[in-house]
């Protein structure tokens, strides 16, 4: 099933006028904001289709920036973001990209807060739903419809197995699961979708276990909230 | 979910002897874990953003972004004050209402996608004048809006609800579908007559392509919501005197999925063809984004 609940059919409550290009640009943003870990200092947006063709009618390139401050679809201050951004010394800067076999609603942001640089690629697909499938040069692919757990690491064996472990011991239920590595024994993506909010703690836990590099949170349910 | 058609939806409800509205609140606790209160808190805050927008849309005369659109709800709305419309009083405020919610959306102002946000005017449009019609409480309008997300939701997965994949027939016409069988719900009827307002309202729609003007969510998304709120209208009318799909209403959706599917890539949200394409319609786009089909200043 592509739509999986009432909410995302009814909803979501949004700032117009497109919820493809508006309200999902916002959610790709604050989806990027949320694995970058924070506020990025600057923004290379690229825009792809029909995001490249439309965004500035639309008002795609305010949603994606309203996204990278943390704010919801539904927030009044999206028609201002690009001011705001400034206000707030993010620096970003548009492109529009070519690729033939790209789906029409796809934007890769890559962002730098200190030493640390995150790219994230992902495409809008109706109703203001959303698909990640790039986080760096790691393909992996979900949804952001819940709480989602972003784990850098290593590719070490039994690496998988103790983070599992750490979820059960905190009845966290896995619902997805996908790892993505750049070659054998070098880097890993690991990406945990969850039923449940997850606790500060246990993510501490998870941080701490040798071999982990960064580990962030994507949960685009708690309001206001910075990771 | 324990449905994916509106046979399954149907059996269902009649099994546990509830309304499609109250049987989907059932289903979203059980999928999502939330209490059925925590769930029906989030569909009347929506109510609520809907109701804001139709009063933001007549009473302010929004102007789009682009500057294209804006101010035809309220001048239907005191139309339909001063004359006789041709409609009557009741339909012409639902269209009136429906403009509302679209030129609010067009203007960055806050809507419910329902199910997209270029067919957010249809179900506000039903729902807020049926509501002002027949002094219904709150609470009835929101179990009305869980029947149409049950309907929306058998649509979105079986076939389309955008414009980009299935044409207007997805957004509008789903819209449609949805207000009808929610309407025809809210007003006394029995599950089965909304599913086959549903059937009835979807026939309508088949085949309408997605041809927005230079791209943009306003000609001829905002009078097609005002189009539809009245059709959804005369679907669930149908339905409660007792007229029938004879079509099945999951067989059509299934023909929306192959006319969809069918329509050539210009006259699915592309701007490459349809109203987009006339004359008129590229002197727009020339005046927004200039000769060589830049972007909009």
């Amino acid at each position: 099933m592509r739509f999986k609940d009432v909410f995302s059919i009814i909803g979501p409550s949004m700032i117009g006028p497109s919820s493809s290009h508006t309200a999902g640009a916002a959610r790709l943003g604050r989806t990027a904001r949320q694995a970058m870990g924070g506020l990025p200092q600057e923004a290379d947006i690229i825009l792809y289709g029909s995001f490249a063709d439309t965004y500035r009618g639309h008002g795609t390139d305010l949603a994606i920036v309203a996204g990278l401050l943390d704010y919801d679809t539904d927030d009044e201050r999206i028609r201002d973001a690009l001011d705001l951004a400034a206000a707030a010394g993010l620096l970003v800067r548009f492109k529009e990209g070519r690729k033939p076999d790209v789906h029409p609603n796809t934007a890769t942001i890559t962002m730098r807060l200190g030493d640390t640089n995150v790219s994230v690629t992902g495409r809008s697909i109706g109703g203001g739903n959303v698909e990640i499938v790039g986080i760096d040069r790691f393909d992996v692919k979900f949804t952001a419809n819940y709480p989602t757990l972003l784990i850098y690491h290593e590719d070490r064996y039994g690496m998988v197995s103790e983070v599992t472990e750490i979820l059960k011991n905190a009845h966290v239920n896995i619902s997805y699961m996908e790892v993505d590595r750049e070659a054998r024994n070098g880097e890993a993506l690991t990406v945990i979708e969850s039923d449940q909010r997850i606790r500060e703690e246990v993510i501490e836990r998870i941080r701490e276990l040798t071999n982990v590099r960064r580990v962030s949170v994507i949960d685009l349910a708690s309001k206001g909230g910075t990771p | 979910m324990r449905f994916s058609s509106l046979e399954q939806l149907m059996t269902l409800c009649k099994e546990e002897s509830l309304s499609i509205g109250r049987l989907m609140v059932v289903e979203q606790a059980r999928e999502t874990g939330q209490s059925t209160e925590q769930i029906y808190e989030q569909m009347a805050s929506y109510y609520q953003v809907m109701k804001e927008a139709v009063r933001k849309g007549i009473e302010e005369e929004t102007k789009s972004r682009s500057g294209l659109t804006g101010g035809d709800a309220r001048r239907v709305h005191d139309y339909g004050r001063v004359q006789q419309s041709s409609l009557g009083d009741e339909a012409s405020k639902a269209l009136a209402y429906a403009l509302a919610v679209s030129e609010v959306n067009a203007s960055m102002g806050r809507v419910i996608a329902t199910p997209t946000a270029g067919s957010c005017g249809i179900i506000p449009g039903v729902f807020v004048s049926s509501q002002e019609r027949f002094d219904w409480e709150d609470s009835r309008l929101v179990y009305g809006l869980f029947a149409a997300g049950a309907i929306g939701y058998v649509i979105a997965n079986n076939s389309f609800v955008s414009g980009a994949e299935g044409g207007c027939q997805a957004e509008v016409g789903s819209a449609i579908g949805m207000a009808a069988g929610a309407l025809t719900e809210i007003r006394g009827g029995s599950p089965e007559q909304a599913v086959h307002a549903v059937g009835l309202a979807l026939k309508n729609s088949l085949g309408l392509i997605c041809d927005p003007v230079a791209g943009l969510v306003e000609i001829p998304c905002i009078v097609r919501n005002g189009f539809g709120a009245v059709t959804a209208l005369a679907a669930a009318d149908m339905a409660l005197a007792g007229v029938r799909s004879a079509i099945p209403s999951d067989e059509v959706i299934g023909v929306m999925l192959e006319v969809g599917a069918a329509m050539p890539e210009k006259h699915r949200e592309t701007a490459k063809g349809g109203l987009a394409q006339t004359p008129t319609g590229r002197k727009i786009m020339e005046q927004l984004y200039g000769k060589k089909g830049g972007k909009p200043k």
